[in-house]
Parts: structure tokens; C-alpha cells; sequence
């Protein structure tokens, strides 16, 4: 178990692309975060980084107290699981999860007991015999989290290992990995685009973006506070709605956004922040007309086309209403949820 | 696959058994005239039929040979092939695959440079440089040795380039979760890469025995030395050598022992290929 400390990490590769730029991160021991950003945003780049797989161009990287920088990646004490999973073809399960051991110098019998201390937390002692290839997507899946478990190295680091599995066991290995770091106590790395993913399995969540760090923090600071514009369209889905507070002014009451402070020239909404019903005191209204009613089974996606605005703008309810394609609705959303962002910085100002 | 027709079948079927008939019938020529007593075969007219002098013609041409016009016994030519077939086979397997992995996974200065010169080789076969290889061989004093006839047909651009053909599409990250297991460049290789490839390690060692079994023109040119003699060259030498008639009957009985090792070359490695066809490990 340690902490992991990266200061001012750079990357660049050979050709000059700037993949990581100046990322400042302490992780506390046991700490779970997640990494998340666009395609191409440096994420798999920072976490190869840490595993000691690419070179840190410059900055400092701490596991525990000692510096890592120019350390092997065995000598580091973390253990990886790579998104395909990167098994052994021609050895059994066993042998998968026994290799870095015996490369260790374990012995015999401790090799054995681990090796069947984490088949049987993953579920997977029946398969200890087969080969990778005899093995569902899954299960794989689960062996490769057992080659990093056997190790019991002071970090995990995840890169997407669940985007190669159907929705439904990438539920399900969530809860999983999720339940086993909480059990275990390692402090762990994850990396994945999927926001749901990263909104429910972090500590803390680190959103990347072209290779710079744009907010930390627990996610539901995260989605509450955005704090900056990037961030609040990529958290959040459907994405959060942003309009011109020149435009919202010709919408709603000049008290409606009295509290804003004046550079505030970009308002964000979240669709699932509105509701039909009517406003109340400290609540204001917005009016527009439905162009397509989106059910999703609990909940419903409106599109509305707000007077003058070219772009549309997206509710999200809670349930599916029983309105029309074409009439005009009107919603109420508090005040204190508008996001007020600087349009030229893309800072949120309050 | 195209319709299952009557006709078109029986037409595939025609062309396959022809084809198969032009390949085999100079092979069941050469063992039908291998069982008949000396003579039958300059007389003309060629039997189809298997004769009855079988077992003296081989034990003649196995422990005689064509003695008296200077072609020693085939036992030991044949075993002077099978070192030489297996020294080329051995040493060009395991040279091209450890420099099939330098290129791939080590980042050295020169690495496209060499994978070109060694890529060149492979128009340079022995044939084209066999003069001045002539004189390299002879000026290391190496003519009339094993050294001699098969180190010079040792190095290989095509199983180099196959190995690294195969080795670009084993995935990265195996190597990079073997470092992560803590395994070195060397450990990944004996661990991991080799048996990734014992398929195609099957597959090249047959061609490559076969190459090396069937040199001709190379050890004779290298061995004056009958105890040298390899089974293809004395093959030569009894149809040329002496005043008499070739005797055909043993000429014949020593080409099917010469065909022999490499069909067992095939028969056995071919338990790893099919193996290596129906389980892909991937
Ligand atoms: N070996 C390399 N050489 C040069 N540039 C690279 C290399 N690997 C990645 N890059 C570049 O670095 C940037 C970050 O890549 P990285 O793989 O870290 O993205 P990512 O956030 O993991 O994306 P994804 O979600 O698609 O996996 C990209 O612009 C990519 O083109
Ligand atoms: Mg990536």
C-alpha cells in the first residue's frame, strides 16, 4: 500500500507530441481515481507513465517515498490490467497468475496459496487448468484482475479493462472491482471514458484534457460544481445545456439572474435540473417548444427549441410526460442551479 | 465455395487426380524399378509392376554402394546429409529468430539498416556468390568438413523476415505485462515469444531440412573427401562415375532412401502444424 505522488508529469513523445502537460496529483493510500477525458486526451499516456511503461519526460513520480522515475516497472510494486486483457496464450490460468511470482523468486507453496486465495475471490477456481483461449470474455476479464491481485503490490492501475465486455457485465465487474479495492484498501488508478464508470467507482475523479489535468475532486463536486466548461460538458449526461447570458436576459426576469457576478457571460443548465412543474418562490421559468420527445423507459429526454436560439436545448425528466411533439412547454429551475461559466476563460465565475 | 454440381464435381475431381497422377508417377517409377534384378530397366521396356529383388537391392545399396567407381556405401552418405540438413536447419532457425527479435523489440541504432542488409541477402542465394564463398570456405580450411558445408548456408533473410512478421502481430502489451511480471528481454523471449511460435519454428524447420537435405551443387563442390560424400551427390556420382552402365536398380533403390527423411521430417512435424492450425492462440 503507499501513495502515489506525480509532480509537474510531462510527456513528449518522439515527434514532439505533447501528450501530458504539467499534471499535479497526490493520491492517498487506498484512494481509488479515475481518470477520465476524451479519446486521445493523454489518459492511457499518464497511467503507462506511473506503470513505468513510457518514460516521464520530465517531473517528478513517487510511489510511497521513493522516487520511481527511471525505475523497471517490475521494480515499482504495482500490477496492471490492460484493456485486452494481455494474457499469457499458451499458459494455463494458473501459470497466467503464478508468472510474476515465480519471476519474483517465490516460493513453491506461497505461489500456491496466493494463486488460489485470488481464483477463489475472483470465482474463478474452476478454470485454473484452462487456457486463455477456452475462456468467455468475462472470465478473462476476471483472471486478468487475478494476475494483478496475486502481487498484492501497493497500486492497481486499470486501463478501460471493462470496455471489451457487454453492458450488462460491465455493470456487473464494476460493482466488483469496485467492492474488492474497497475490501483491499489498494490505492488504485482507473482510466476509462465511461462516465457512468467513473461518476460511481472514484474517490476521486481527475478529468483530463488534451494532456492537462482540468478538475479534481470527489464526483459529486464534480457534477455540482463544474469548474470549467469542459468539464461541465463532459460530466453529466445529456450534456449540460449552455446558453449566452446576453440571450438568457431576453428570456427570462432581469431578477433571475441578479446574483450572477457580471463577467458571468455563459450560463450553463443541466436538463435533468428543470421539471414541468410550476415555479416557485427562489424558481424561475423557461419556455420552448418540443421538437422531439425522447422515451427512455424512467425517464424521458425533451428537445426544445427555445425562441431564437439556434442550438437545442435538452430536458431531462424523470418520468415520460404526456405532452405533444410541437406545443410550447414551460419549465421552472431554480436559481442557485444555473452554472455561471466566463465564456473567453472557460472558468466557472461563482 | 461455388455450386455443388455433378459435373463440376466430377471435372474437379479429373483435374486433381490428373495432377496427382503427373507428381506421383515418376516417385512409383523409381520404386517399382528399385525391386527389379540389374539389368531390366537399360532393356527398354519399363515393368510397372513391383519385381521380386526388393531386399537385395537395398542391402547392396546400403552397405556396398557402387564401391568399385568410388562411391562409398549410402548408410554414411545419408548420415552426412542428415548432420548437414540438420546443421543448416538448426542454425538458420535459431540465428533468424534471435535476430527476428533484436529488430522487433530492441530500439538500437541501425535497427531499419540491418533489417535491409539482411533483407538484401535474399538475393544472394549460394548459387549467385558461390565463388567468392568458395574461397572464403577454403582459405578457413574448412573444405571436406561439416563446418564447411553448412555454415555458409546458414544465414536466412526468410525465416528472419517471417519471424518478425510473425512477432509484429503478437500483441505489445504481453510484452509489456510480462514487464510488468517482472520478466527481462530475455526472459519474455524464452518464456513467452518461443512458445508463441513453435508452429511457425515447425513449419520453417520442415523447409529449411528439405533445403538443406536437397544442396547439391554446394557439397560438390567443397568435398573431395568421400567420407564427406552427401546422399544427393552420390546420387550423381553413381549415375556418372565408373565405365560401366549405371547400375539403375541401385540408382533407384538410393533415391527412395533418399526421399525418405524428409517425408519423415514432414510426417512428424506435421502433428505440430495441424495443432498449430486448429487452435489459434489468440
Ligand atoms: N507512441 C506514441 N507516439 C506518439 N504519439 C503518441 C503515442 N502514443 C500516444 N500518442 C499520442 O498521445 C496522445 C494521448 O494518447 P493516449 O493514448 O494517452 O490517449 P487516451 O486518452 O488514452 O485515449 P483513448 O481514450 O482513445 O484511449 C494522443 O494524441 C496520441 O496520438
Ligand atoms: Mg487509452
Amino acid at each position: 500500500m503507499a501513495s502515489i505522488t506525480m509532480d509537474n508529469l510531462c510527456k513528449v513523445y518522439i515527434g514532439g507530441v505533447k501528450a501530458v502537460s504539467d499534471v499535479n496529483l497526490d493520491i492517498a493510500d487506498g484512494e481509488m481515481i479515475v481518470l477520465v477525458g476524451p479519446s486521445g486526451c493523454g489518459k492511457s499516456t499518464l497511467l503507462r507513465m506511473v506503470a513505468g511503461l513510457e518514460t516521464i519526460s520530465d517531473g517528478t513520480l513517487k510511489i510511497g517515498d521513493r522516487v520511481v522515475n527511471n525505475l523497471e516497472p517490475a521494480d515499482r510494486d504495482i500490477a496492471m490490467v490492460f484493456q485486452n486483457y494481455a494474457l499469457y496464450p499458451h499458459m494455463t490460468v494458473f501459470n497466467n497468475l503464478a508468472y510474476g511470482l515465480k519471476n519474483r523468486g517465490f516460493k513453491k507453496a506461497e505461489i500456491d496459496r496466493r494463486v488460489r486465495e485470488a481464483a477463489q475471490m475472483l470465482e474463478i477456481g474452476q478454470f485454473l487448468d484452462r487456457k486463455p483461449r477456452q475462456l468467455s470474455g468475462g472470465q478473462r476479464q476476471r483472471v486478468a484482475m487475478g494476475r494483478a491481485l496475486v502481487r498484492e503490490p501497493a497500486a492497481f492501475l486499470f486501463d478501460e479493462p471493462l470496455s471489451n465486455l457487454d453492458a450488462k457485465l460491465r455493470v456487473q465487474m464494476r460493482v466488483e472491482i469496485r467492492q474488492l479495492q474497497k475490501r483491499l484498501r489498494t490505492t488504485s488508478l482507473y482510466v476509462t471514458h465511461d462516465q457512468l464508470e467513473a461518476l460511481t467507482m472514484a474517490d476521486r475523479l481527475v478529468v483530463l484534457n488534451a494532456g492537462r489535468i482540468e478538475q479534481v475532486g470527489t464526483p459529486m463536486e464534480l457534477y455540482s460544481r463544474p469548474a470549467t466548461t469542459f468539464v461541465a460538458g463532459f460530466i453529466g449526461s445529456p450534456a449540460m445545456n449552455m446558453l449566452p447570458a446576453e440571450y438568457l436576459k431576453t428570456l427570462v426576469s432581469a431578477d433571475d439572474l441578479a446574483h450572477l457576478p457580471q463577467s458571468a457571460d455563459l450560463i450553463g443548465i443541466r436538463p435533468e435540473d428543470l421539471s414541468l412543474a410550476p415555479p416557485k418562490e427562489g424558481e424561475m421559468a423557461l419556455t420552448g417548444e418540443l421538437m422531439l420527445l425522447e422515451p427512455a423507459g424512467a425517464e424521458s429526454h425533451l428537445h426544445l427549441k427555445l425562441a431564437g436560439l439556434k442550438d437545442i436545448f435538452v430536458a431531462r425528466l424523470p418520468q415520460v410526460p404526456d405532452v405533444s411533439e410541437g406545443t410550447a412547454l414551460t419549465f421552472s429551475l431554480r436559481r442557485d442551479q444555473l452554472h455561471p461559466f466566463d465564456s473567453a476563460s472557460g472558468q466557472r465565475v461563482a | 465455395m461455388v455450386e455443388n454440381n455433378r459435373w463440376g464435381n466430377f471435372f474437379a475431381h479429373v483435374i486433381l487426380i490428373l495432377g496427382v497422377a503427373i507428381v506421383v508417377f515418376p516417385v512409383y517409377v523409381a520404386i517399382i524399378a528399385s525391386t527389379h534384378p540389374p539389368g531390366t530397366f537399360v532393356r527398354g521396356v519399363m515393368p510397372l509392376w513391383p519385381g521380386t529383388n526388393a531386399w537385395e537391392n537395398y542391402t547392396t545399396a546400403i552397405t556396398e554402394g557402387r564401391s568399385r567407381a568410388g562411391t562409398p556405401p549410402i548408410g554414411g552418405m545419408m548420415w552426412n546429409s542428415f548432420i548437414m540438413a540438420m546443421a543448416i536447419t538448426i542454425g538458420k532457425l535459431s540465428i533468424s529468430i534471435i535476430s527476428a527479435f533484436a529488430i522487433v523489440y530492441f530500439r538500437f541504432p541501425g535497427r531499419i539498416f540491418f533489417f535491409w542488409i539482411i533483407f538484401l541477402t535474399l538475393m544472394l542465394p549460394v548459387e549467385v556468390r558461390i565463388v567468392p564463398t568458395f574461397q572464403v570456405v577454403a582459405d578457413f580450411g574448412m573444405l571436406n568438413s561439416f563446418a564447411g558445408l553448412s555454415i555458409p548456408l546458414i544465414a536466412s533473410a526468410t525465416a528472419t523476415f517471417l519471424f518478425r512478421q510473425f512477432f509484429m502481430t503478437v500483441p505489445e502489451e504481453l510484452m509489456e505485462a510480462a514487464r510488468v511480471d517482472g520478466a527481462g528481454p530475455m526472459k519474455f523471449f524464452k518464456d513467452i515469444l518461443l512458445p508463441l511460435s513453435i508452429t511457425n519454428i515447425a513449419a520453417l524447420f520442415v523447409i529449411m531440412f528439405i533445403y538443406g537435405w536437397n544442396q547439391y551443387l554446394w557439397p560438390l563442390l567443397i568435398t573431395t573427401d568421400p567420407d564427406y560424400y552427401t546422399i544427393v551427390m552420390g546420387i550423381q556420382r553413381m549415375v556418372t562415375g565408373g565405365d560401366s552402365e549405371p547400375l539403375w536398380h541401385l540408382v533407384m533403390a538410393t533415391v527412395v532412401l533418399a526421399a525418405l527423411p524428409p517425408v519423415l521430417v514432414i510426417l512428424f512435424m506435421q502433428r505440430l502444424f495441424v495443432k498449430g492450425l486448429t487452435e489459434t492462440e489468440k
